[in-house]
């Protein structure tokens, strides 16, 4: 199988990073505050919403997409011998 | 309050139920319609993660630490979105080499090293046990919570209904996972039944949640709404403090990180990711729905925490059977009793995959080498598979037995979330060598071991020693530092405080377990096997199908096919044996032990008992020379240079499509001149044809007529054998048949020359030529004749195109260095850039076709042709409006260049 089948790593890194990022101190602490969403408190529905961000992200670059293979060069490192 | 006898009989049961969910998809694999390949499926199966812990637990952790409970499922997030480059990796890695359990992997990627699985399975034992005992815990406390208080406290062990639990639950596991005596085979029904599970915990989970949010309270607004009025419980969902003062981020950073590490290295979850996996491209969806799975079965967490405390006032203190108590409360009895299904669900799944994954490692890495060094075992002995599944089944009670234990001993000390937490960082251990061998190629056994025994022991020293000691089996003492050593004490080593107790033991831990596992991987050599190891792991996507063989030896077939047979059952090894004859095309009784088939052997019984066992197996009948570095290097340049032939065939055949193209392209050049040729042979002809035709018919002709008429043909005649010449003439030249009579020749002679030739043509259009010839130029080796005929060719050219009485033609001669460069440019029309390229191709000629002076259109491509053979240049220069300058040069002969 071929690395083109699938999202490219380099996005899945930068998804990854992105994800420590949100979900880690010190832009935790961004939530951290005595507020409410439609009655909610905002620290949890803060997590829940970047949770779910980023689900959505994943499931959106893994989605299959006509002409992938045409855009992205195959990826020599990963071609089968 | 419910009936114990109809707790019991609901949950025996559904007991049934799943193995009978199990035995339907074992008979669809059976079938060849696998139940468990699609990506849901595969999703819900990893949803095994989701133990008693998360359906339990959870709700107890947030009552007590508001949000704290979520990077447990936060860390899974992070891992699913790099599971396409990792997890995919393992898949592979696992599919290739025949590798079941994580002990295997390990130790099969360091040389098949029999130590280090046996180290990772032990390892795996120890920390999985707490893990083990909180499943236990949760389902009895669960079971009491249903059935109202526990039974008479002071109760004999033999009266404990846990145990009995435990007992039955081992029973579980073992019809699940040992039904088969085919052991390397996945487990198709297990897999079923716990994705089955999956479902059945979750919908169980928001049933409660919707009870309780919308039932008891009017939502989640309303729950906090509520909340907002007790201090206490409000203050928990805030992270605490302003800023960082107040804040743990570190342990807030160190949950996220284990948990990440623990949903691909936990055993069961290696299990059902890598081991069960059916198809890799289940593995990208899975990514996300998993995560989702997660995500939903945490959205109530809060709202059942918070609502319990409103409802209760307890502060929490009871939150762990929330789940099961609320709906009770509310005499909601039904609800309650799904609630417990659902734990169960949680429970059992957990149990039977973790039991099955371990027991598979104990029996492979521990019991089997054991037996398998005694010599007298490897060598006599019939089927073994039998053995094999009782050694796997005693495991199984072996593991539950010691859970129960450990549940004993320390489950009452601690919370659940405390318990599970201890087995997380105890599979993080693994993390180093795992990944990096996964990456790293320079990465060595003696690192791996030195990685894995350091960060153990100060994983058991700093966080299982301390739980046994909290709950009075070890002297309390000890946690002050043993021998009254303060800097030792287990939970502030060296002083080091300001961590909770798992954030510094994952510290300290990982610092050494990296530390010696880089280290003593730098610092020493990889033996010949490991290096070959570390190639098949890290390239395992560049290899594919064809691997090198790392393997010298000699073995007879007979004593591998016993070999097989033993571990596989009579029936596959004769399956394995037929197939390789067909593969390699010999006889089945003629087969030779050459490296492929023992290979391949020693990679079946892999599957049965693990590479580091089967190696010792296949050693037993092999004679083997032992590899050397060299050796290996040789392979892998073999290899390599297989994939270099691979690639210059493909260059190759690359230059000769070219090649065709080419020749495809000349041919058709060819036709189009042969078409050319014949139509421009055709124009005279017919004039010539019809001139004649008409004179014949008309025998009274006038003479002046006549006279006209025979001018045309005579002119018609001369076209016609000027154009065969050319044709001949180019044909000639092509071909290198043409035949030259080079001698010096003064081209300043020969141009005056070629021009009184021409002058006729250039006063019949009036046009003016100017000359611009140096005092002398050296001469040039040349064939005169050729060298007139290109002159005559220019300047007619150029008269042709010159403006009616208004033409002007420039020839002008230079010296360039070496050359002489003759250009003749004139005040016509210009050759439009596009054209440029093409004004020497044959019966190209330049102007419209209707307005074009008359031609051949060979010319030019014949000038070209006779400047080139003479070792020359023919180009052109024009814009377009501004008139034409066509050029050549030629060398200087060896007598000008002296001169």
């Amino acid at each position: 199988m071929r690395r083109r089948d699938g999202p490219r790593p380099e996005v899945l890194l930068a998804l990854c990073g992105a994800g420590f990022l949100l979900l880690n101190f010190p832009l935790l602490l961004i939530w951290d505050q005595p507020l409410t969403v439609l009655g909610l408190p905002l620290l949890p529905v803060a997590l829940f919403v970047i949770w779910a961000g980023l689900i959505a992200a994943l499931a959106w670059v893994s989605a299959p997409r006509a002409g992938r293979g045409a855009k992205e060069p195959p990826d020599a490192g990963e071609r089968n011998g | 309050m419910i009936q114990p006898a109809l707790v019991l009989a609901v949950s025996f049961g559904y007991l049934l139920l799943l193995v009978a969910v199990a035995a339907h998809g074992d008979r669809r694999a059976g079938q060849g319609r696998s139940l468990i390949d699609n990506s849901l499926v595969y999703a819900l199966s990893w949803g095994v993660y989701c133990s008693a812990w998360t359906y339990f637990g959870s709700v107890g952790r947030a009552a007590s630490g508001g949000v704290w409970f979520l990077p447990i499922y936060l860390g899974p997030m992070l891992a699913m979105l790099l599971a396409w480059v990792v997890l995919r990796k393992m898949v592979r890695i696992a599919r290739s080499y025949r590798i079941t359990s994580i002990a295997d992997f390990i130790a099969s990627r360091y040389g098949k090293s029999p130590l280090l699985a046996a180290l990772v399975t032990l390892i795996t034992v120890v920390g999985i046990l707490p893990y083990i005992a909180l499943q236990l815990k949760a389902v009895s406390a669960g079971y009491e919570a249903l059935t109202g208080g526990p039974g008479p406290a002071d109760a004999a062990w033999w009266r404990d209904g846990t145990l009995y639990m435990a007992l039955s639950l081992a029973g579980f596991a073992v019809v699940f996972g040992t039904r088969h005596l085919d052991l390397s085979e996945r487990h198709e029904g297990m897999v079923a039944a716990i994705a089955f599970e999956s479902a059945v915990k979750l919908a169980a989970f928001l049933a409660v949640g919707v009870f309780v949010t919308y039932g008891l309270f009017g939502g989640m607004g309303d729950i906090w709404a509520r909340a907002q009025a007790q201090p206490d419980i409000a203050a928990l969902l805030q992270l605490g403090g302003q800023g960082f003062q107040g804040f743990q981020g570190a342990q807030w950073f160190t949950l996220t990180l284990l948990s990440m590490l623990s949903v691909l290295l936990l055993p069961r979850q290696f299990q059902m990711m890598v081991v069960e996996c059916v198809n890799e491209r289940h593995i990208l969806p899975a990514s996300w729905q998993f995560p989702a799975y997660l995500l939903l079965i945490n959205i109530f967490v809060l709202p059942i925490a918070i609502g319990g405390m409103l409802i209760f006032g307890d502060g929490g203190a009871g939150a762990e059977s929330y789940v099961l108590t609320l709906p009770l409360s509310q005499g909601a009895e039904w609800l309650a009793l799904l609630a417990y299904l659902g734990g169960l669900s949680a429970a059992t799944g957990m149990i039977i995959v973790e039991t099955v994954a371990v027991s598979t490692m104990v029996c492979n890495d521990l019991v089997m080498p054991a037996l398998l060094s005694r010599g007298r075992f490897a060598r006599t002995g019939g089927d073994l598979t039998q053995l094999l599944l009782n050694i796997r089944r005693a495991a199984i009670l072996l593991v539950l037995l010691l859970g129960y234990l450990y549940f004993r001993v320390a489950g009452e000390a601690y919370a659940l979330v405390s318990i599970g937490l201890i087995s997380f960082a105890a599979v993080a251990q693994f993390a180093p060598a795992l990944l990096g061998g996964m990456y790293w190629r320079g990465a060595t056994r003696g690192g791996a071991l030195g990685g894995l025994i350091g960060g153990s022991l100060v994983w058991a020293y700093t966080l299982m020693l301390p739980s046994l000691a909290r709950s009075g089996w070890i002297p309390g003492g000890f946690l002050d530092g043993p021998f009254g050593l303060a800097f030792l004490a287990p939970q502030r080593l060296f002083g080091l405080t300001g961590f909770d107790e798992l954030t510094h033991s994952l510290f300290w831990s990982l610092l050494v377990n990296v530390s010696l596992y880089v280290g003593l991987s730098l610092a020493g050599r990889a033996s010949a096997r490991e290096a070959s190891q570390a190639l098949l792991f890290v390239e395992v996507f560049q290899r594919g199908e064809a691997q090198p063989v790392f393997w010298r030896g000699r073995a007879r077939p007979e004593d591998l096919r016993r070999l097989a047979g033993r571990f596989l059952g009579a029936a596959r090894a004769e399956a394995l044996f037929r197939d390789h004859a067909r593969e390699t095309g010999t006889a089945l009784d003629s087969l030779t032990a050459d490296a492929r088939l023992v290979d391949r052997v020693e990679r079946q019984i892999a599957g049965a008992i693990g590479t580091a066992s089967a190696r010792v197996m296949v050693e037993s009948v092999a004679q083997e020379e032992p590899l050397s570095l060299g050796d290996v290097l040789e392979i892998i340049d073999e290899a390599s240079q297989v994939r270099t032939y691979a690639r210059e065939l493909e260059e190759a055949t690359v230059e000769l499509r070219a090649a065709n193209e080419k020749l495809k392209s000349l041919d058709q050049l060819k036709d189009d001149f042969m078409s050319s040729v014949t139509h421009e042979l055709r124009t005279p002809l017919t004039s010539i044809r019809a001139l004649t035709e008409l004179m014949l018919d008309t025998p009274d002709i006038q003479p002046a007529e006549r006279e006209e008429f025979l001018a045309i043909i005579l002119s018609e005649s001369e076209r016609l054998s000027r154009l065969v010449n050319q044709v001949l003439d180019l044909a000639k030249i092509e071909s290198g048949m043409a035949e030259w009579h080079n001698t010096d020749v003064d081209m300043k002679a020969l141009i005056v020359a070629a021009l009184r030739s021409t002058a006729e043509l250039f006063r019949e259009r009036g046009a003016e030529v100017v000359l611009d010839l140096p005092e002398q130029v050296p001469m040039v080796l040349a064939d005169p004749d050729r060298l007139t005929q290109v002159l005559v060719n220019l300047l007619s050219n150029a008269a042709k195109f010159v403006p009616e009485h208004r033409g002007r033609v420039e020839v002008a001669l230079r010296q360039q260095g070496d050359e002489l460069v003759v250009t003749v440019r004139d005040n016509g029309p210009g050759v439009a850039p596009e054209d440029q390229a093409a004004v020497f191709d044959k019966f190209r000629q330049g102007g419209e076709a209707g307005n074009r002076p008359p031609g051949t259109g060979l010319g030019l491509p014949i000038s070209r042709q006779i400047v080139v053979n003479l070792g020359g240049r023919m180009w052109l220069d024009s814009q377009p409006g501004q008139g034409a300058c066509f050029a050549f040069s030629l060398p200087l002969s060896q007598q000008g260049r002296v001169r």
